[in-house]
């Protein structure tokens, strides 16, 4: 449990306290965890952990009961998509959230499209711009004209990831990125999250799969049934202690060899 | 921003040179295959009665009136594009015609004579206005109880069929209206309700230079973004066909020619000598064609170049992801609404002044004609796909058929069996087409 690096350093996000409660049953109970720029954090937890609720009042999807959120050190209120956008929040979500029947460009550009002087859409500038960024995320690329939904799911993950980057995002979220993909395509979003990262951008990853999680992140944060069991660093941690953290929801110091040889029976 | 290559996949690949087939060239070059489809159908059945009737279909008298009677329809189906894009439906539009249209017409022939004096000029206007004002409250009425309070369309719109239908009655206690306005009568395209011969002219011309100036600034556009250009040759075909069929339809509106009597009439009224081998004074087009056509490029700019029309169809294919996007999508419903409010009323407005009256049943069974125009258009129910063109190609088979039939002496059961059957093929025609382009 150590931030040595990093502690000096103002985080890019800090959540504190959040909690969700949907009709009395507590989605997400007071959890706190941080973000720092160039920085993975990977956030882990079965089913109804409560990763998806939690970020969900990040990116303006979902309103918090309480809880403070900071970026760059300062409060600020997210009540919308909207709100969290202008701060440059972008999410990927695990759907994709693409308009199926609508072009890359489109789907790049949904709700920021960019206008003509006479209050028109400007399909050739966004055709344009999408081509440039995508010319550097996925330079094979060029279905810019079909329907995303006739794109194969790394292509459509492309578009996502396409968008977030054409919108200088600061910030990014990304649920299961690789949950829906092949090897190859696997492969292709890991090295992009690892480029994006590169920029200096803070990336949240929620993610089911506990190989993809040592793989990218730098930290990862546990959660069961609402609450965070704890953040760790990944060079600090085994995938066992993790995954105990994770099943049992106890800490590597806690937890006991015998817990751990459990894990596997 | 410092982003290195990343590595290609396999799936990225384009499909190695296949044979490539006539569609998929037209595709890659923006040629809506489907829309080239049901050209194709419209012809053959032209053809087809023209050969059954003995030659009586293919005639500008023919042509003339069917392009008058299917505009009502068409000027609704366009709006029905978007109401059914964005995941909804409209049953109510037949009865919103038929209170629109009776307040439209009491207002002209009862309400304002004795306020603003009989014969007044602006009569027309203010009935014409009201009634469109009337159209988009009830839409956004309508439409509000969709969006806010999430009622489905179908049950909000199927209350609104009896509600409307209700008023329509009670506007007018059930009376026939008429006569309506004499310059309100224009709009349904009477005898003297069209452009005449010169005026036809100058808007085809106008048309041609409409049609030449799109695909030249198209051109232009994407050279100046150095993406691929549709092979010359092929603009310039789109180019004259654009022309040919614009300039065509208005020699056959020019080519149909007031009857004799009222010919007679309009010379004696006007001091023209009448000519040996009788009088021939072309008709031209017919405003409520004129009317469609301002209605299609109003809607067609409103779907493709507008926000509006772009969250529509984001609506329609994945509401969530629209939400996500920090689209406003209540508000765009209620809108969506209200625009097929504005176009119940002007479709209403022509209709009554087609009939010269308005009667309480007024719009009876429309919206199911609409809405067949629609989807026999390539409109997709289950949203998120569908083109203004196309509900207007599907209104104007549905209604070459219908006048087709009563051209060779069908009579109405069989008309409705037909047109039954034409709609579920159609769109079972439609359904097949999508899943193989979708393989």
């Amino acid at each position: 449990m150590t931030m040595t690096s990093q502690s000096d350093v103002t985080p890019l996000v800090e959540m504190r306290d959040m909690s969700v409660s949907f009709g009395g049953v507590h989605a997400v109970k007071d959890v706190s965890i941080d973000l720092y720029p160039g920085e993975i954090l990977g956030l882990v937890g079965g089913n109804g952990a409560g990763k998806s609720t939690l970020v969900k009042t990040l990116s303006g999807a979902q309103k918090a009961d309480s809880g403070e959120i900071y970026i760059d050190g300062e409060q600020v209120s997210i009540h919308s998509p909207r709100d969290a956008k202008n701060l440059g929040i972008e999410t990927i979500y695990q759907t994709l959230a693409l308009a199926e029947n609508q072009d890359a460009p489109s789907n790049m550009f949904l709700g920021r499209e960019l206008m003509t002087r006479w209050g028109t859409l400007d399909d050739s500038s966004m055709e344009d711009a999408a081509r440039k960024v995508m010319g550097r995320l996925n330079p094979k690329f060029q279905n810019f004209k079909v329907p995303v939904e006739s794109l194969s799911g790394g292509q459509r993950q492309s578009v996502a990831i396409a968008k977030a980057v054409y919108f200088n995002a600061r910030i990014l979220i990304m649920d299961e990125p690789t949950a829906a993909l092949g090897p190859a395509e696997t492969d292709q979003v890991r090295q992009l999250m690892r480029q994006l990262k590169a920029d200096g951008i803070g990336i949240i990853m929620i993610s089911h799969d506990i190989h993809d999680v040592f793989d990218l992140a730098d930290r990862i944060s546990v959660m069961l049934q609402g609450r965070l069991v704890g953040t760790v660093d990944k060079d600090d941690v085994t995938m066992d202690e993790v995954l105990a953290m994770i099943i049992i929801g106890k800490l590597p110091e806690e937890v006991t060899t015998k817990e751990l040889e459990q894990l596997h029976g | 921003m410092s982003v290195v290559e990343a590595p290609p996949t396999q799936s990225d690949t384009l499909e190695p040179g296949s044979r490539r087939s006539l569609g998929s060239y037209l595709r890659d070059n923006e040629i809506d295959t489907r829309m080239v489809g049901m050209v194709v159908v419209l012809l053959a059945i032209w053809i087809v009665f023209h050969l059954l009737s003995g030659g009586t279909f293919i005639t500008p008298r023919n042509l003339w009136n069917l392009s008058v009677q299917f505009s009502a329809i068409a000027i609704m189906a366009t709006g029905m594009v978007l109401v059914i894009v964005s995941r909804n439906i409209d049953l109510s539009v037949g009865s919103m015609v038929g209170t629109v249209g009776m307040v439209m017409a009491v207002l002209q022939a009862e309400w304002l004579p004795p306020v603003i004096g009989a014969g007044n000029s602006w009569i027309w206007l203010i009935s014409l206005a009201i009634g469109v004002i009337l159209g988009a409250l009830i839409g956004a009425f309508q439409g509000s109880i969709v969006a806010y309070v999430g009622v489905p369309s179908f049950i909000v719109t199927l209350g609104g069929l009896l509600v409307w239908r209700g008023f329509a009655w009670l506007t007018a206690s059930g009376r026939t209206i008429a006569p309506m306005d004499s310059t309100f009568q224009l709009l349904g395209g009477g005898s003297s309700g069209s452009l005449g011969e010169t005026g036809s002219w100058i808007v085809g011309g106008v048309a041609c230079v409409g049609i030449v100036a799109l695909l030249v600034m198209g051109r232009r556009r994407r050279r100046k973004f150095g993406f691929t250009l549709r092979p010359a040759w092929l603009d310039v075909l789109l180019g004259v066909l654009g022309c040919a069929v614009v300039l065509g339809a208005v020699w056959v509106m020019n080519s149909y020619y007031l009857p004799e009597n009222l010919a007679i009439r309009y010379a004696e009224e006007h001091g023209i000598p009448i000519p040996e081998g009788g009088l021939q004074i072309p008709l031209g087009i017919p405003y409520p064609v004129l009317i469609l056509v301002g209605v299609t490029l109003i809607m067609s700019y409103v779907t493709n170049r507008l926000r509006f029309g772009r969250y529509v169809f984001s609506i329609g294919g994945n509401p969530e992801a629209a939400n996500l996007a920090g689209i406003k999508t209540k508000r765009t419903i209620v809108r969506v609404f209200m625009t097929m409010g504005i176009l119940v009323a002007i479709s209403a407005a022509v209709s009554i002044a087609r009939l010269n009256a308005a009667v309480s049943g007024l719009g009876t069974l429309n919206e199911l004609y609409v809405i067949a125009a629609a989807v026999i258009g390539g409109t997709s129910l289950s949203g998120g796909i569908g083109t203004i063109p196309g509900a207007i190609l599907g209104a104007l088979v549905m209604q070459s058929l219908q006048s087709g039939m009563v051209l060779i002496g069908v009579g109405a059961p069989v008309q409705d069996v037909v047109l039954g059957v034409t709609l579920v093929v159609a769109v079972a025609i439609d359904t097949i087409y999508r899943r193989r382009a979708a393989r």
